[in-house]
């Protein structure tokens, strides 16, 4: 569904080249749920910018099923976008519209007429249950509903995929996981290819499938969840699933008295 | 005071508020066009242009930094042209729009790069095109920084009106001159002043309710 192949970005910095993807390969199968997860600055952000060319790779090729993004232009490039959802850390909601106007918006740029428009927001606002809020600006939104407004701006299209940037970031443990539950029916219901970036491991737990995990740019290791959590082999995958772990340890010392005053 | 007063006064206010509408209106229009041009050729922007950049970035700082009093007279000939006289209110329109503009321009410009770069991102990733998102997002999501500068420009302008009177556009300003100090009609002068003093107040209440209003519908309370 999703092919990367040699994938490479860098950008000029003050300090020299800073090589953000270097020679990334990764294959991700349609319907799934697929998690990317690093640590700050690893490259997982430009990775998702690549795939629709918010940010423009210096080499390799990114192909969305039979489309080949990276070697569209102009009018193409921005309709192969329609068919590729996607969602932000900070929501990126238009202030000056409300929650209806601004689901709408990404019909209106496609040129969809008004009886369709009202229809398809309709349902979609549905689908994210936030019918009751469609004439609310962004500011009168808590920040899970704000995401929702988002989620639902990005399957107004009916895309094939996903696309999900620290998505959850921003939302306090309830909300994430209210958006989680959503994400996941909403890949069950219409059978789109979900792409979470995150540094979470909570959502890795809840929702993916499959794993890549992301170091200084390169893909270093990918499998199931559960191999990512029981048989961690990178360096980074310890890392993480051993930060879980010392603090488990931690709390059941500190439960058992053992070791108190850590 | 002498009963010729308020006649003088009144056909000063006329001529100032005809100038100020007019040029306001053309230097909006010109100042709209600079600052949408700078903002969408700059670096990174939805239409990225530098040479583009550079010359209408030059062109302003070059109108910018002459005085207006120096730019009027450079503008004689082209009000001439224009409208056939270089006197009286009409013709202080055509430099008054021209030595606005690059500012509205570069006010714009300001208004227009302060909405956040995400919500550019956003519009691009579901393939809106260039023109959607300077017309669909930037300008609206700037609605109330373009109004808010929108009143700094017209009251500048009013300034501007003023310098115009000194040398024959007519106006408040040509009257505080003309009366008020070569005929030392003093009860001018002062009136003038008031009146002056009050059309910037009317226009700043004016600017600061539309941004009001604006912002009531869109961070109303629940």
């Amino acid at each position: 569904m999703i092919a990367i192949s040699n994938l490479s970005k860098s950008y000029k910095t003050a300090s020299g080249v800073f090589k953000a993807l270097n020679k990334l390969d990764l294959t991700i199968e349609k319907g799934d749920i697929y998690g990317i997860i690093g640590f700050s600055g690893a490259g997982k952000s430009t990775l998702v910018r690549c795939m629709n060319r918010l940010e423009e790779p210096d080499e390799g090729t990114v192909a969305i099923g039979d489309t080949v993004i990276t070697e569209l232009e102009g009018k193409r490039l921005r309709e192969a976008r329609q068919k590729i959802g996607m969602i932000f850390q900070q929501f990126n909601l238009l202030d000056g519209k409300t929650a209806f106007q601004n689901v709408a918006f990404p019909l209106r740029v496609a040129g969809r007429d008004k009886t369709f428009i009202r229809k398809r927001v309709t349902e979609v606002l549905e689908m994210v249950q936030l019918s009751d809020k469609a004439g609310h600006y962004p500011s009168q939104l808590s920040g899970g509903q704000k995401q929702r407004v988002g989620i639902a701006r990005a399957l107004v299209n009916e895309p094939d995929v996903l696309l999900c940037d620290e998505a959850t970031s921003a939302l306090d443990p309830q909300t994430t996981y209210s958006i989680l539950e959503l994400l996941q029916s909403i890949n069950q219901q219409l059978g789109l290819t979900v792409v979470l970036i995150t540094h979470e491991l909570e959502v890795l737990q809840h929702i993916c499938n499959n794993v890549a995990v992301i170091e200084q740019g390169e893909i270093v290791e990918t499998g199931t969840v559960d191999q990512f959590f029981l048989n961690p082999q990178s360096d980074t995958a310890r890392r993480f699933v051993n930060i879980v772990e010392r603090y488990r340890q931690k709390r059941k010392l500190a439960v058992e008295g053992v070791g108190a005053g850590i | 005071m002498r009963d010729d007063l308020f006649e003088l006064l009144w056909e000063g206010l006329r001529e100032t508020l005809y100038m100020l509408v007019w040029s306001s209106f053309f230097a909006f229009l010109l100042g709209m066009l600079l600052g949408i041009t700078l903002v969408a050729t700059e670096k990174g922007g939805v239409l990225e242009n530098r040479p583009i950049h550079k010359i209408v970035s030059l062109a302003i700082n070059g109108v910018r930094s002459l005085p207006f009093i120096i730019l009027i007279v450079l503008l004689i000939p082209v009000a001439r042209w224009v409208i056939g006289t270089s006197l009286g209110p009409t013709a202080a329109v055509v430099s008054l729009s021209i030595g606005a503009a690059p500012f509205l321009g570069r006010i714009v410009e300001s208004a227009l790069k302060e909405v956040a770069s995400g919500k550019v991102e956003a519009a691009k990733s579901f393939g809106a095109s260039p023109l959607d998102i300077l017309f669909r997002v930037l300008i609206p999501e700037a609605l109330p920084a373009l109004v808010r500068s929108l009143t700094i420009a017209v009251i500048a302008i009013t300034e501007l009106t003023a310098v115009a009177g000194a040398i024959g556009a007519g106006g408040l300003g040509s009257l505080a001159i003309r009366f008020g100090y070569q005929r030392f009609r003093e009860d001018i002068l002062f009136a003038t002043v008031i009146v002056i003093i009050l059309l910037v107040q009317v226009l700043q209440w004016t600017g600061d309710s539309i941004v009001r209003s604006i912002n009531r519908r869109r961070y109303k309370p629940e």
